[in-house]
């Protein structure tokens, strides 16, 4: 029996999710007591094959079929190699390709589905633990059956480290390719200049609190004055009022900068996700409850455009 | 051409709130259109409006509390509706994506869409994976979390970009018919005028149970059970700054200095 993991990369690098899997997947392969097979699909599998040779690792089956990420070639590849390991369970990131895939490949191989895990426990059944509602909650789903597929939240498990002695075998796969029916004709970088927020020591990051785009002048001479860097949340983002390349979250950029101050942030889970491993984080918000104080160090509970010039002042 | 959007309201929960058995209680709850199936209602009235003899169809899995977002996308633009709906359903605590996959696939085989739209995720359970399911099991092509759309209909292809992390977007065309999520900020919603809304109360919303979608109540069976709810451990108690905005903003600088921030 084994538990199998499948990795992800993109633009010929192994993604850091990769390897939080295989941590995420040795957690199974132990409460199953079976092994942790790795699976990687497409790109340079050589080296990454080699790269996926981690602590915890019984086996690493690479895939040589195209450079990039395709769905439908993940899922002929997932459904070949569920063919042959028949895993008691399947582990997939839940990241944007592996919402591209991991549902399909589930219905396609009958494994019954739970995604966005941040936690697990194995007694009788696998039991995962998902939040609901923008993390208000926290809820577990038993998933009462012999076979379980699951994608994990990026950033919930550690990195599993190199060694151990995993075998590396490529897996022939018989892609019928009438049934891949998407081409990826390429990617494009989104426009905003050369501001690199993962790179920051210490960033101002905005959020829908700033109400209007006018405002974001006092952000920016806060930032200014700190010697910061400016990034945003989604809904800033979103109403084009900064580019993308300044998102801190899930679905923008992870970071960990020394100091995270944001202003007018709620703290919703995608967010969160994005900058938890700052070391310190300050929030001004005028509303108590706000999640973003949940996980900051200190706070200032008041009106962002009273509270950020009186704070700009102070280094003037 | 036609353009299916599938659509749900989500419970918004009270910032103060108690949980009741394995939900929070609904006296806590309020509901609205899903953030994430605005913006695919607004693609789909946008390719209707661009395009000659387009039909824009919602389809639902709710109660009847559910047809006032199903009016909202109406409203909108939206030219008719059908709302998903049964008691062996209403007794279900947990709707996972393959159950809600299987209760929407008789309804895009009955209507033949060319293109079904759905939100990336909900904004209340957040499974991210009920229009990938679904595709599976139409036998539709796919593509997840789109934030640009061009349709050639003739050519029976969509150019999509797909978002992915760190500011980096996948261009992909996909083989019509195909199911796409949608993801926020792909377009700026509009706000349904009074017109519209007029309108919306006289445009057909078919309801139908599981007899009329051909389904029988084995086909929900789901070995997924949702077990537990519980309010998460806060990670830290910060410290706040209180006082006037001056005091405050004067503590937190001091903060800030000794962490050699703005020096």
């Amino acid at each position: 029996m084994t538990v199998l993991a499948v990795a992800e990369h993109r633009r010929g690098e192994l993604r850091d999710v990769s390897f939080e899997l295989v941590a995420a997947g040795r957690e199974l392969a132990d409460g199953f007591g079976t092994d942790l097979h790795v699976a990687v699909v497409g790109g340079d599998v050589e080296s990454f094959g080699a790269d996926l040779v981690r602590e915890g690792v019984d086996a690493v089956h690479t895939v040589d079929y195209g450079e990039e990420f395709n769905h439908d070639v993940a899922v002929q590849a997932v459904d070949a190699l569920v063919a042959e390991l028949a895993p008691r369970a399947l582990v997939a990131p839940h990241s944007v390709n592996g919402l591209d895939y991991a549902p399909a490949a589930a219905e396609r191989v009958g494994y019954p589905l739970v995604t966005d895990a941040v936690d697990l426990t194995i007694d009788d059944d696998l039991v995962v633990t998902r939040e609901m509602y923008g993390s208000k909650v926290e809820t577990t789903i038993a998933v009462e059956s012999e076979r379980a597929a699951l994608t994990i939240r990026p950033g919930e498990w550690p990195r599993a480290d190199r060694g151990g002695d995993a075998t590396v075998e490529p897996f022939a796969v018989d892609i019928d390719e009438s049934a891949v029916r998407s081409t990826v004709t390429g990617f494009e970088e989104v426009a905003g200049g050369d501001v690199d927020i993962a790179d920051a020591d210490v960033l101002v990051s905005v959020g829908r609190g700033i109400e209007e785009e006018e405002n974001l002048d006092i952000v920016f001479e806060l930032a200014e004055a700190l010697d910061a860097t400016v990034a945003a949340s989604r809904p800033v983002v979103d109403n084009g009022w900064l580019p993308a390349n300044r998102q801190v979250g899930q679905s923008g950029t992870v970071v960990a900068p020394e100091m995270y101050i944001a202003v007018g942030i709620s703290g919703a889970v995608q967010h969160v996700a994005g900058m938890k491993g700052a070391d310190t984080v300050v929030a001004v918000n005028k509303d108590p409850n706000a999640p973003i104080f949940d996980v900051a160090d200190y706070g200032i509970v008041d009106d962002l455009f009273e509270v950020v010039p009186a704070l700009t002042e102070q280094f003037g | 051409m036609k353009v299916l959007v599938t659509v749900t309201d989500v419970a918004l929960v009270d910032d103060e709130f108690e949980i009741d058995g394995l939900d929070v209680d609904e006296r806590y709850l309020s509901y609205d259109l899903n953030e994430w199936d605005e913006y695919a209602v607004e693609a789909a009235v946008q390719l209707s409006e661009a395009g000659d003899d387009v039909e824009v169809v919602t389809a639902t899995i709710g109660p009847e509390r559910t047809e006032e977002a199903i009016r909202t996308a109406l409203a909108k633009g939206a030219d008719r509706a059908v709302r998903v709906w049964d008691d062996a359903v209403a007794e279900r605590d947990l709707l996972d994506a393959e159950t809600k996959a299987t209760l929407l696939a008789p309804v895009v085989r009955e209507e033949e869409p060319d293109l079904v739209l759905s939100g990336v995720q909900s904004g209340d359970d957040s499974f991210a994976a009920t229009g990938v399911t679904l595709a599976e099991q139409l036998g539709y092509e796919w593509a997840a979390v789109v934030n640009d759309l061009a349709v050639d209909a003739d050519a029976g292809v969509a150019s999509v970009h797909r978002e992915l992390e760190g500011g980096v977007d996948e261009l992909v065309d996909v083989e019509l018919p195909a199911v796409l999520t949608v993801q926020t900020g792909i377009n700026d919603p509009r706000y349904a005028s009074l017109r519209g809304i007029r309108q919306a109360q006289t445009k057909p919303l078919d309801v139908r149970g599981l007899d009329d979608l051909g389904l029988d109540e084995s086909a929900l069976a789901s070995p997924l059970r949702w077990t537990a709810t519980y309010e998460p451990e806060s990670e830290s108690e910060p410290t706040v700054f209180e006082g006037s905005v001056d005091e405050a903003a004067d503590e937190l600088a001091g903060v800030l200095r000794e962490q050699g921030v703005g020096e």
